[in-house]
């Protein structure tokens, strides 16, 4: 692992500990999770497959936020605009 | 034509926190809770985010009234790609009966100070729910206003927006400058991450007061009693098809 690989992996690994703050199991099992997640792949040293790694940490965040989003919209919706509509 | 933006963002409690009333029913528990932006904020500031970034609007400017901790929901503007924040000081008992007049017209005078052209809100927040504050403040400036947006275009010199309304939508076109507010539908807001909190600390916020401004926030209200609403009365199961009615009929419901 070259050193501005290492910086991009450490940065994730932040970036993705804020996400799980707001985790609907909460904190403490998202940050367990995701300590493990990231364990299991530290004996990696192929560049390109750390790069793999990152891309995927990448998509997790994606996911995350999207899970978020929805979670709040049809909260929102379900106040709202219950009798509205059915949709 | 590049326009000025001024969008309002209310610090409210977190929509997934369970809002708790106080034992001596004066209000609801908000110390040592979740804040955040109000939602349809997000919305509203997402939707001028989205105007600069189509190079529509030149500068997005955020307003949030209340206490020191409000400057934390500026934030999370500042880091969703607003430009600067605008910080008005209102605490202790001003802040606790705040109306949406008072915000209004702090509203609107911000409003011509920065010139802005429009102004983008919440169609109501989530902790009081009043849904007034866009309207008061087109009214106030005598501004024209398109609320409960679900759809906004710029056609020359005029915005077109799609409104949600009841069994329907409606299309209204609106000259500029305008108050505009969002509904649920009108965009999905970005999640502001780590990295754009972190950058968003450079960005300025400036902090004014009511009185700066000439606005009076003295309460024009009292608050006597808030309670939880009423809980549901358990039910009972019955034998067979005759106790229900015979139920049924106890109750008055046939």
């Amino acid at each position: 692992m070259n050193s501005s690989q290492r910086g991009k992996v450490i940065q994730l690994y932040k970036n993705l500990l804020f996400l799980g703050r707001e985790y609907p199991q909460g904190y403490e099992y998202f940050r367990d999770r995701l300590k493990k997640a990231f364990l299991k792949n530290k004996g990696v040293t192929d560049q390109k497959e750390i790069q793999m790694l990152l891309a995927r940490g990448e998509y997790v965040i994606k996911e995350i936020e999207a899970l978020y989003m929805l979670r709040k919209y049809r909260t929102l919706k379900q106040r709202y605009y219950a009798e509205k509509d059915n949709r | 034509m590049a326009l000025r933006v001024l969008v309002g963002c209310k610090r409210v409690i977190d929509y997934a926190v369970r809002i708790r009333v106080k034992p001596d029913k004066t209000g609801v528990v908000t110390d040592g809770i979740k804040h955040s932006m109000n939602p349809f904020d997000e919305i509203a500031v997402e939707e001028a985010v989205r105007m600069k970034e189509k190079k529509i609007a030149s500068e997005v400017i955020a307003v949030s009234c209340g206490p020191m901790q409000s400057q934390e929901t500026l934030r999370t503007a500042l880091a969703m790609g607003v430009d600067r924040g605008i910080h008005v000081d209102v605490s202790g008992k001003d802040y606790e009966l705040l109306q949406p007049i008072h915000v209004s017209k702090i509203l609107a005078k911000i409003a011509q100070e920065e010139k802005c052209d429009i102004i983008l809100l919440g169609k109501q927040a989530i902790d009081d729910d009043s849904n007034q504050t866009a309207q008061m403040t087109a009214s106030l400036l005598n501004w024209p206003q398109a609320t409960y947006a679900s759809k906004i275009e710029k056609t020359n010199g005029e915005l077109q927006v799609l409104r949600e309304i009841d069994g329907g939508l409606e299309t209204v076109r609106v000259k500029i400058p305008a108050v505009i507010s969002a509904d649920l539908r009108l965009n999905e807001p970005r999640y502001a991450t780590l990295p754009n909190i972190m950058k968003a600390k450079k960005k300025p916020i400036k902090k004014v007061t009511p009185g700066d401004l000439g606005v009076e926030t003295d309460p024009r209200i009292e608050i006597l009693s808030v309670e939880d609403p009423p809980e549901r009365q358990a039910g009972i199961k019955v034998e067979d098809v005759d106790t229900l009615i015979a139920k049924l009929k106890e109750v008055g419901r046939i």
